[in-house]
């Protein structure tokens, strides 16, 4: 098979390199500079590859290489029925797995025309927010941890533990949740779940408070950052960027407002949005995200209505085990879903949901079957990273590793 | 629903004979277009006044296997000013199967298109850096396409050579 030319050599470089034999250094300092960055290095998050282009120190151009984590799920999801499907959403952004549960089983269910009861959409919204946090609780600390300030990461992670914790008494997993079902969710969050979550809100604002005093009067972090990887509004519109990185250039955009789902309707949250687009900018965004969040948990708590939390559309929704195992009918229907799949109508949907990185997106295309047709998924970090070159463009090399950081892309989800 | 109705009637009076198709299922508004006004329509949305189709959220494609038309290139657009969210369709034939670029008009279609190339083979002319996104460059196949099968072609991927 022949390996088309790589199209990152500099042929003159190449050809000057190949001739002369003497090369000193101030060849060297004539000549701009390849310099490959990644799949494996520890700030670039996961197997994100850059190829570099350097003027001394300058960066002139970034060619971002994605597919390293590449896993085919679009394929995958055209061979499995809709149920199966869901654990294999926790592994797109696996910072937010509980995110990425609800975004699915919300875009099947619009697919499908049915709605969850109101007790398990408050439960997924609950989800989500802790989820959120969780995320945003390791892009910060990740992120202070790659500009040089340790001790974060180990704060933030300290935080995530505890929504962990939660998580592991709701869904039985602490990571790998796979938590909601088509028509509702698992199973119920119990009183003693409600109060982890409470203690978990009312010490986490002075958690954040103690952070940003270790940050935000360091001196050598804001010198750090400020000013860096700026990314203009109108770049990021165009580019496609969403989530807190489109917000931090002054967009207030966010899908909970521009396209209520669930109950986003019902409760009150402020969109905080940055005006300078730089990687501070895009620091104190998060933090803000996270502040809204407890704010919204908290109203969700108050607010948990009670009743059912699977919706009764027996012919796609799967019963529950102990009314399998007691009565035919039901009995019936799950051996129907599970063996045939629950066969939404011919058509197609897009579903879109505000994930921690940015607009998650799902279009799925049914042919009537219990496969999805097509299953397409529209990632916050893969479209985001679209925005890496113009952010580079003239940085500094070490700000690379902050502008990353700062993006903050999953590679599980860029790559699928 | 009056936006929708708006931007229904534009596109209707502006490209009356292209438009193969309008749809609204479960409140998603999909336009299939005669694949050769794509990148015409595409400059409307974005540069109209009113509909303001500033950014593009997608683009993807659909193989359908057996039909006529065999691919089905999909894109949402988005317009910040009026919340809405179109989508937009373009039934595509022949071998290798060719649609103009809309990355000239959206920025953020590169890569998308990308994509689409790498997972279904649909070249995007006058696209300015059509290279594979996530498969590595000379791999053959496209392997989105439903004639790739799941478990991947043997061979496809060159092993290291046994040492004697």
């Amino acid at each position: 098979m022949d390996i088309k030319k790589n199209i990152y050599s500099d042929e003159k470089l190449l050809k000057k390199l190949l001739e002369d034999k003497d090369i000193i250094i101030e060849d060297a300092l004539e000549n701009e500079m390849i310099i490959n960055m990644g799949p494996q290095h520890p700030a670039t998050h996961g197997v994100l590859r850059l190829v570099l282009r350097l003027d001394g120190e300058t960066v002139l151009n970034v060619v971002p290489e994605l597919g390293y984590l590449h896993r085919g799920y679009e394929k995958m999801a055209e061979e499995m029925t809709y149920i199966e499907y869901i654990p294999h959403t926790d592994r797109l952004d696996y910072t937010a797995t509980m995110c990425n549960n609800v975004a699915y089983v919300l875009a099947v269910e619009k697919l499908l025309g049915i709605e969850a009861p109101k007790r398990a959409q408050y439960i997924r919204m609950m989800v989500s927010e802790l989820s959120r946090i969780a995320a945003h609780m390791v892009a910060i600390g990740t992120y202070a941890m790659d500009v040089g300030a340790v001790t974060m990461v180990m704060w933030t992670f300290r935080e995530r533990e505890k929504i962990q914790n939660i998580f592991d008494r709701l869904a039985g997993a602490r990571f790998t949740t796979s938590y909601t079902r088509i028509g509702g969710v698992a199973s119920d969050a119990d009183d003693v779940t409600l109060k982890m979550v409470r203690e978990f809100l009312d010490q986490h604002n002075s958690a954040l408070d103690e952070m940003d005093k270790l940050l935000l009067r360091n001196k050598i972090f804001i010198d750090r950052l400020e000013g860096v990887g700026v990314l203009p509004k109108q770049d990021a519109i165009e580019l496609g960027v969403t989530g807190p990185n489109l917000r931090a250039s002054g967009v207030e955009y966010d899908v909970r407002r521009a396209k209520p789902y669930l109950f986003y309707n019902e409760i009150d949250f402020n969109i905080p949005t940055q005006t300078e687009g730089d990687c501070l900018a895009r620091y104190y965004q998060r933090g803000e995200e996270v502040r809204e969040s407890v704010k919204i948990l908290y109203q969700i708590l108050d607010k948990m209505p009670q009743g059912e939390i699977l919706a009764n559309v027996p012919k796609h929704v799967l019963p529950r085990k102990e009314e399998i195992y007691t009565k035919m009918e039901e009995l019936i229907y799950d051996f129907m879903l599970i063996n045939y799949g629950i066969n939404p109508p011919v058509g197609d949907v897009f579903f879109s949901v505000e994930n921690p990185k940015g607009e998650l997106g799902f279009y799925i295309v049914s042919n009537g079957n219990g496969h999805p047709w097509k299953l397409k998924i529209r990632s916050p970090s893969f479209c985001n990273l679209q925005a890496l070159p113009i952010v580079c463009k003239g940085a500094m090399i070490s700000d690379v590793i902050a502008i990353i950081g700062s993006l903050d892309p999953v590679m599980g989800e860029a790559d699928k | 629903m009056e936006f929708e109705k708006l931007v229904i009637n534009k596109i209707k009076s502006k490209f009356e004979n292209s438009i193969e198709d309008i749809s609204n299922f479960r409140g998603d508004l999909s336009i299939t277009i005669s694949k050769d006004k794509i990148v015409e329509l595409a400059k409307f949305l974005k540069e109209d006044e009113e509909l303001h189709f500033e950014t593009c959220i997608d683009v993807t494609a659909i193989d359908w296997a057996t039909r006529k038309n065999r691919f089905t290139v999909v894109y949402h657009v988005y317009s910040y000013k009026n919340n809405f969210t179109l989508r937009l369709k373009a039934n595509i034939d022949g071998e290798p199967p060719q649609i103009e670029t809309v990355s000239n008009v959206w920025r953020s279609a590169n890569w998308y298109e990308r994509e689409t190339y790498d997972m279904y083979g649909i070249i995007f002319v006058n696209h300015p850096d059509l290279r594979r996104m996530y498969m590595p460059e000379g791999f053959e196949y496209h392997p989105l396409r439903k004639d790739f099968p799941l478990l991947g072609i043997p061979g496809s991927l060159p092993l290291p050579d046994k040492v004697e």
